[in-house]
């Protein structure tokens, strides 16, 4: 059900759907001074969202820190510092 | 010769500078107005631009794209789409952070396919000169045929040179970015001719934006969405795909542009603070002491200028009380109007000090770090990071606080803040339990440490917290939206606050005040004047005559008589019918009439249940507390025998005001806030429910 529901967004970024190896990793999933690089987005409406702050698929992110509480993060990505929720990050694929 | 006006509109994305400009370009001749349909100020200024040439600039709420995020962003794709709108601008400016051009681009690309004249801003050049970054500005214009000026807002560098390209007429870029795709082409073709507009991609907004255009008809939308789902159209995909495109076309041109790319190292300094101020400890820390010096500054400096105030209004209503003869019209000026304006006055130094914090914490970048702490704590009860400022305000004053929650951009967030605020216990809640908390609660000590009237005191303000949480918890199920909730947000980098925009934000939030809410606030509180002081004629002409003939048979003084006239006044007034009307409904809740008149009287100011009671007692305008305590313990409850503010009232007293709208000022500012009567009124009657309902149980129980 995933798989059609991204579809879409995966033909979008040219990601191979066939090739399903290991788990998708996630913003969410990277430790704090980490870096990767962006490959495609799990929800589409966000995906919008997060195109036009700079994610954009080939370019790297840096995750900084986390809150105290663990939630929001704070990453850099297309030259400057942003804050968003774990669950937010969590739908923002990332190859490393 | 009259000189020529043109529109300028000033967009950008937030923090770009885009307020600092408009503070530049415009001075003090800024004008505060509504857009249709959302809650965002509108602010206008006019401009001098050359001789022949003026400008109104109009500022447009931060966005990144025309595809807007949030409600509020709305009307900036609105303007831009709407050719014969009344704001559709003949040139705009684009602020740009010189220091992150990349995201700023996004909107300028967008700008220059609906062929809107465009001047691009390069603002905080200083700070890209500081993070080593250089760009060939030359390039850049010739490259995407549009005026390019560096400018720095904060020290008005750059701004004569902004102006005299503005006063020029300003040509549209003739370079398309972004090809619309070859399968929508027929769909957009259809649309731009239907509608006669200028430009593809104008088409192609009313394509992705169509129910976002509200000057297009129902029957005009209809016919676009038809359309649309005739051809299968996805707006979403599109406007990935879009953003793509243009990002591949801003990183060639700055590849190209960019003769030297910032050095890393530069936010190095704004990482180490983030380093403490996001610290699980000190963090946290840090974070208290800035809300407890902006509670201290509002609850007790802003004290000073009140009692000043206050103390000046009641001189000036006394001095010409004794100038005027006698008269209902010169009454209504002294003893209505005046206090009424005072009311409205009194509030200036509250809101001014609030927002002079609140814009230190905005211009300095640390408000992104509020949210970022708080965010995940708040978001539990349906309420926003920033939630946090609002709330703790309202502990002095609710009015400041509803204001301040312009901050929150989520409308959802937004709307629930207003609404749980006022539950927050006030500076105005404070007389009216100091008095009752003295009245009942015997002042003997818990473990001889702790004072009983003091714990009371403290359970009351804690209720109000905790009613606040609740309900804000519950209303995030009850009030639905179609905006998402989301929390992508710049984390700006720390810097010096500008203190004159610090200025202008004061000026701005008290005149919109001033002339937005106080206008509710003067006709509520002559209305509630004439209320309590006139009534049926025949009883009100007696009074005198009765007062004296029972005085007779007692030696009064002239004071005390005086003071009888008064309640006897108060009783027969029309506040005194309402109030022994209401006798029915708050018998249960342990009141008798000349609460219920104390209740009416104090929807002007929580605080003015004291005076009333006061009154209504024949104590004069005393407001000695031992004396009305004194007074108070000796009323006797005819039906009982007993004393008449017995703990269970007392207490069932307490519950109603910590929980009830006793303010009709924070329902002025609701109404401004909201933009509308609806919520307002159903604040008043969820409140009001609560209050009743909690006195009612207490009392119950308790008699």
């Amino acid at each position: 059900m995933l798989n059609s529901q991204c579809k879409p967004i995966f033909a979008l970024f040219k990601i191979n759907l066939n090739k399903k190896l290991e788990p998708l990793k996630s913003v969410a999933d990277m430790k704090p001074g980490e870096s990767a690089v962006i490959s495609g987005f799990l929800d589409e409406t966000l995906s919008v969202k997060l195109l036009e702050m700079g994610f954009l698929p080939g370019t790297a992110v840096r995750f900084n820190f986390t809150a105290p509480l663990g939630d929001p993060v704070c990453v850099s990505v297309s030259g400057y510092d942003l804050s968003l929720r774990v669950q937010e990050a969590s739908t923002i694929v990332i190859l490393n | 010769m009259a000189a020529k006006k043109i529109k300028v509109a000033l967009a950008g994305k937030p923090n770009s500078g885009k307020s600092s400009l408009f503070n530049q370009l415009t001075g003090l001749n800024q004008k505060i107005g509504n857009f249709p349909g959302i809650t965002v100020d509108k602010r206008t200024g006019l401009c001098h631009l050359s001789d022949q040439v003026q400008a109104e600039i109009i500022d447009l709420p931060g966005i990144y794209s025309l595809y807007p995020r949030t409600l509020d962003e709305k009307i900036v794709a609105e303007i831009f789409a709407d050719q014969h709108g009344p704001h559709y601008p003949d040139c705009v400016v684009l602020v740009a952070d010189a220091t992150n051009l990349k995201n700023c681009m996004l909107l300028l690309t967008q700008l220059m396919d609906l062929r809107l004249p465009t001047v691009l801003a390069l603002n905080m050049m200083d700070l890209a000169a500081q993070s080593g970054q250089s760009i060939d500005v030359q390039e850049l214009s010739a490259s995407l045929d549009v005026p390019v000026v560096m400018i720095n807002a904060r020290t008005g560098q750059g701004i004569q040179d902004l102006k005299k390209i503005l006063a020029g007429p300003v040509k549209a870029s003739s370079k398309p970015v972004f090809q619309i795709d070859e399968e929508i082409k027929p769909l957009v073709a259809q649309i731009r001719s239907r509608f006669r507009l200028t430009t593809d991609y104008e088409a192609y907004q009313y394509l992705q934006q169509t129910e976002n255009l509200i000057f297009l008809s129902q029957a005009d939308r209809d016919f676009i969405t038809q359309l649309a789902k005739a051809e299968k159209f996805f707006p979403h995909k599109y406007q990935g795909a879009e953003t793509v495109t243009r990002y591949g076309f801003i990183q060639d041109l700055l590849t190209k542009v960019t003769l030297k790319t910032s050095d890393p190292e530069w936010k190095k300094f704004s990482h180490r603070i983030d380093r403490v101020l996001t610290h699980k400890v000190w963090g946290y820390l840090i974070f208290l002491s800035v809300l407890f010096l902006i509670f201290q500054a509002i609850f007790a400096w802003a004290q000073i200028p009140m009692d000043f105030i206050d103390n000046s209004f009641a001189g000036l209503s006394n001095s010409l009380d004794r100038l005027f003869p006698e008269g209902p019209l010169f009454d209504l000026i002294t003893q209505g109007i005046i206090p009424g304006i005072g009311g409205i006055v009194i509030f200036i130094p509250q809101i001014a000090i609030l927002f002079a914090c609140i814009s230190i914490l905005e211009e300095s970048g640390y408000m992104a770090r509020v949210v970022f702490l708080m965010d995940k704590i708040m978001r539990q009860f349906g309420l926003n990071g920033k939630s946090v400022v609002p709330l703790i305000s309202g502990m002095a004053c609710a009015i400041p606080a509803i204001m301040a929650t312009r901050t929150i951009e989520n409308w959802k967030d937004r709307l629930i803040t207003i609404f749980v605020t006022p539950f927050m216990s006030c500076s105005a809640r404070l007389p009216v339990f100091t008095i009752l908390v003295a009245l009942i609660i015997p002042e003997d000590k818990l473990f001889g440490f702790f004072n009983y009237q003091g714990l009371v005191l403290m359970g009351l303000y804690l209720l109000g917290f905790f009613a606040a949480i609740i309900s804000a918890f519950i209303l995030q199920f009850i009030i639905k939206t179609e905006e998402r909730s989301y929390l992508i947000m710049e984390m700006p980098t720390y810097r010096k606050p500008k203190w004159a925009n610090v200025g202008y934000t004061i000026v701005e939030k008290t005149k919109s005040f001033v002339f937005e809410a106080g206008k509710v606030i003067l006709a509520i509180s002559v209305v509630l004047w004439v209320l309590a002081s006139y009534g049926p004629p025949e009883q009100m002409n007696q009074a005198e005559a009765v007062v004296l003939v029972q005085a007779s048979k007692q030696t009064l003084t002239e004071a005390e008589i005086q003071d009888r006239v008064a309640a006897y006044k108060l009783e027969h007034s029309y506040a005194g019918i309402i109030g022994k009307g209401l006798e029915p409904m708050i018998a249960p809740l342990g009141y008798d009439w000349k609460i219920g008149i104390a209740l009416v009287t104090s929807f002007a100011a929580r605080e003015v249940f004291v005076s009333t009671i006061a009154t209504i007692y024949s104590l004069g305008s005393t407001e000695d507390q031992t004396t009305i305590k004194t007074q108070l313990k000796s009323e006797i409850n005819p039906q009982t025998g007993g004393p008449r503010y017995t703990t269970a009232v007392g207490l069932s007293l307490l519950v109603f005001y910590t929980f009830a709208m006793q303010c009709m000022s924070t329902l002025a500012v609701v109404k401004r806030e909201t933009k509308g009567w609806k919520w307002p009124l159903i604040q008043l009657v969820y409140m009001t429910a609560v209050a009743y309902l909690s006195a009612f149980i207490i009392f119950q129980s308790l008699s």
